[in-house]
């Protein structure tokens, strides 16, 4: 599987930094990605297991720890790429040196079968022969690859699920440790607000509260149970006094601050802007929240001297070094783990959390602490997916041929995670007396498949293709990686452009699509997803049937879905088809619960999700304000998967996020004849669109 | 001031305010992490339990109203053996994170029992209907709705 360098096997170049074989009858095997809930823990042991031939049972996955492997975020669907090839690849070379080492034993060929090697009356297996075998030597990624038993490539049941089916501990939520004490953060009433007067003396005196801690503006409640520390919050909210903010922007309004305000602009891709474009549009979409059932939680432990944070984390590398740039502390003695939290699509406050953490564990050296924010501040102080604004442009010959394409997109960066700013980029330590506020978000680097400009760059031939990112450079409401980043309503722009010009030529979405796609994957699930949903045939009164399609950043999975909507009273998407293709599946069972997960959640933003701010305080805040796709509402998904066992293996978590968006937005003018370009797409952009002369 | 609760067929007593929810005498008194905080405001399902066989959100159910009751959590449950809505969840994979699926079980284990004392296998509208107030950001539903009818059907 040659390839671009593998970047994890720069970081931890030896076959020791992934595998370790010192405990008799197990594998260990070394991840910097985090199990999300994606399932890559159980994909990384199916490739390690049936790279060695050991049963799965007997190989262990050890969560990220800033004392193994630096493998930076578990982000942009790289976990299969990144930590499975650098295990792929050590246990490829592992297997090697175990195998050079029996035949010298044996003094001749042997067989390996469930991790022994045989020859005639002898064996030996891999745990009697780690005394002897130096793994401490550097992965050569380039060794033929042996014959294996076939588990990659099998769907494989998720070793974590059944403990969370079952209520057996398994969340950072569920851990105890003697001694622990329980605070909550009680926040500001909005942004730019700061504490002018407080009254702690009933709340630090009531049952179980340890203390309350004032720092600037952060606030904290220390209790000797959760709830205590829960009700203390409550209590302290209403004695504290705040200065009013000065924020004026609202989220009816933002659309005219990205494309007003100073920005920072860079070029994707060199075209020049088409001279006659027969087709201009704006597409925009709003600021969207993680929104997980399970509000972020850490816990830390200061000893004096180690400070050890236990975090559901993307990143324990990137997330040690702004605990240790806030507090002032060398990052050698701070520690951090990963431990399974709620689900996580992009960076959430679990970072936030941990410092919340770590920032009270130092005021109580010796006593573990677990914080574990509010439903409200989850939705109402987490960084969100920024808003964005498209603008796109197509020019076509007399054929209907595209022949030029413009995109220029504005937003705030999709990037503020930790470690990549000019400083820390943890909501406390914003809020802290010296703290310094969070810079503005940046983008990934083009390498690292941009943000704002993630797949702003049709996958079509359509000519020359220009394309600019312009980078808002104030960030009113903090804006972060959210799965797909840009890639969401840059596809949804793309597809939707793409549909009205197939319209506007008067030739079908599909067959149009078709004739600008030259790349054999990305025909291949189009006409997947077309035949799966018997495209072509008559459809009942009200209903509307549409496509999107994307190849994932241009460098990932290859994805179709077509969407069926019935459109009445209201907008109700009764299916989607599906056709993935990402390479070399590993567990087919998990591509599956990924791309159908990525499409429920993306029908969710699409059809309802909004994050409601004004004079910098977040409204939907609350379920209620934030409403999200539920069962009654959550269609029937079908799912082509074209396993390619030839290829290399792609990430599948992102990969369905923008293709469902456009489809529905495609079906939704199938049937109602209008067309609505800002999302989210509910009844009232409906009636918007409607009524809007340029639709 | 000191409540009486059985859970799980033990009985406890809890010194705890009137007004503390179930949901934290279950996670912060008696161990039992297996329920899930997710809103407070019985908005997400996630604390779900059992409240003499019915489910109910243990988040905004208050001591003094749960005292003298039999509680029942997901640990409870596996503990009979799991029930098949576990089983089913399990083999149908079911999940992604799974924050949401002990609630999910405690009401689809509720939902289950009484459709087998009728004899009669779950429909999908029904299922839907019954979960329409827990949330899942995974977008497992699918898969969850399915494994619910299957365990209807054992």
């Amino acid at each position: 599987m040659a390839g671009p360098v593998n970047p994890s096997l720069i970081s931890a170049p030896l076959i020791s930094s992934w595998l370790d074989f010192s405990y008799p009858g197990i594998v260990l095997a070394r991840t910097g990605k985090s199990e999300l809930g994606q399932g890559i823990d159980t994909a990384l042991i199916q490739v390690v297991a049936d790279t060695l031939s050991v049963d799965s049972s007997r190989v262990r996955v050890l969560p990220p720890d800033t004392d193994g492997p630096d493998e930076a975020f578990t982000a942009g669907s790289l976990s299969v790429q990144h930590s499975g090839g650098a295990l792929l690849a050590s246990a490829v070379h592992a297997r090697r040196l175990f195998d050079a080492a029996a035949r010298e034993r044996a003094g001749g060929d042997v067989v390996l079968n469930e991790g022994t090697f045989t020859q005639g009356e002898e064996s030996f297996s891999y745990w009697d022969l780690a005394d002897i075998v130096d793994l401490a030597v550097p992965v050569d990624p380039l060794l033929s690859h042996p014959e294996t038993t076939g588990l990659i490539g099998q769907s494989s049941a998720r070793v974590d699920l059944a403990d969370k089916v079952l209520g057996a501990p398994r969340y950072l939520q569920d851990m105890r440790i003697d001694g622990m004490v329980f605070a909550r953060i009680v926040r500001p009433p909005s942004r730019g607000a700061h504490l002018i007067k407080s009254d702690t003396a009933g709340v630090a005196a009531a049952p179980d509260v340890v203390d309350v801690l004032i720092d600037g503006d952060f606030v904290a409640v220390v209790a000797q149970t959760e709830i205590a520390a829960i009700r203390g919050a409550e209590d302290l909210a209403g004695r504290l006094a705040w200065s009013g903010s000065d924020e004026t922007l609202d989220d009816e309004h933002i659309a005219e601050f990205l494309t007003g305000v100073e920005t920072q602009d860079s070029p994707i891709s060199g075209g020049s802007l088409p001279e006659s474009a027969s087709h201009t549009a704006r597409y925009t979409r709003p600021f969207i929240s993680h929104a997980s059932i399970g509000p972020s939680c850490a816990i830390a432990l200061d000893d004096g001297e180690e400070l050890s944070v236990w975090s559901h984390t993307q990143g324990v590398f990137p997330l040690r070094r702004d605990i240790a740039r806030a507090l002032g502390r060398d990052e050698g003695v701070v520690r951090v783990a990963h431990v399974e939290g709620a689900g996580c699509y992009g960076h959430n406050p679990a970072d936030d959390v941990a410092y919340d953490a770590a920032l009270i564990a130092t005021r109580f050296p010796g006593r573990p602490v677990q914080v574990t924010w509010s439903r409200e501040d989850e939705l109402g102080w987490a960084p969100f997916g920024p808003a964005m604004v498209v603008d796109l442009a197509a020019e076509t010959d007399t054929t209907g041929r595209i022949t030029g394409w413009s995109w220029d997109g504005y937003g705030n960066g999709h990037s503020s995670r930790p470690s990549t700013l000019p400083s820390p980029s943890l909501l406390s330590f914003a809020q802290q007396q010296d703290g310094i506020a969070i810079p503005p978000s940046s983008d990934p680097p083009l390498a690292s498949g941009e943000g704002t400009g993630r797949n702003a760059v049709p996958g079509y031939s359509v000519g020359a293709v220009r394309a600019v990112a312009h980078r808002a450079l104030e960030m009113p409401i903090r804006a972060s990686a959210l799965r797909s980043l840009g890639a969401y309503v840059n596809v949804f722009a793309i597809e939707s452009h793409m549909d009205d010009l197939a319209r506007m030529n008067g030739v079908d979405p599909v067959e149009y699509r078709l004739r600008h796609l030259d790349d054999e994957r990305g025909r291949a699930v189009v006409e997947a997803a077309a035949a799966a949903s018997s495209w072509g045939d008559a459809l009942p009164p009200d209903h509307g049937r549409g496509i999107g399609y994307a190849r994932y950043k241009g460098t990932g999975a290859w994805c179709a879905v077509v969407a069926e909507v019935e459109a009445i009273s209201e907008v109700r998407v009764t299916s989607l088809w599906i056709a993935v293709d990402c390479g070399r599946v590993i567990n087919p069972d998990g591509v599956r619960n990924q791309i159908e997960g990525g499409a429920v959640q993306s029908l969710s933003w699409t059809l309802k999700e909004r994050v409601r701010f004004a004079a910098g305080r977040v409204s939907s805040n609350t379920w209620e304000d934030y409403p999200i796709l539920r069962f009654t509402e959550v269609p029937a998904v079908h799912i082509t998967l074209i396993d390619r066992p030839e290829q290399p293996w792609l990430g599948s978590g992102e990969a369905s996020m923008g293709p469902t968006a456009a489809a529905v937005g495609n079906a939704l003018t199938d049937a109602l004849g209008v067309r609505v370009r800002d999302l989210p797409l509910t009844p009232d952009a409906i009636v918007a669109a409607l009524e809007s002369p340029t639709s | 001031m000191d409540h009486d609760v059985t859970v799980n067929g033990s009985q406890h007593r809890v010194a705890t305010a009137d007004t503390t929810p179930l949901l934290w005498v279950l996670r912060d008194s008696l161990g039992l992490t297996g329920t899930r905080y997710g809103c407070g405001a019985g908005s997400c399902g996630a604390c779900t339990v059992w409240v003499d066989g019915q489910p109910t959100h243990s988040c905004d159910t208050p001591m003094w109203s749960a005292a003298g009751h039999e509680i029942t959590t997901v640990e409870g449950l596996t503990e009979r053996g799991p029930h098949p809505v576990q089983t089913e969840l399990i083999d149908g994979q079911a999940g992604q994170c799974g924050y949401c699926l002990s609630g999910i079980v405690m009401r689809s284990a509720a939902l289950v029992d009484r459709a087998r004392d009728q004899g009669r296998v779950l429909t999908g509208p029904e299922v839907r209907e019954a979960l329409d107030g827990h949330l899942c950001r995974c977008g497992a539903h699918n898969r969850i709705v399915a494994a619910v009818i299957r365990a209807s059907e054992a």
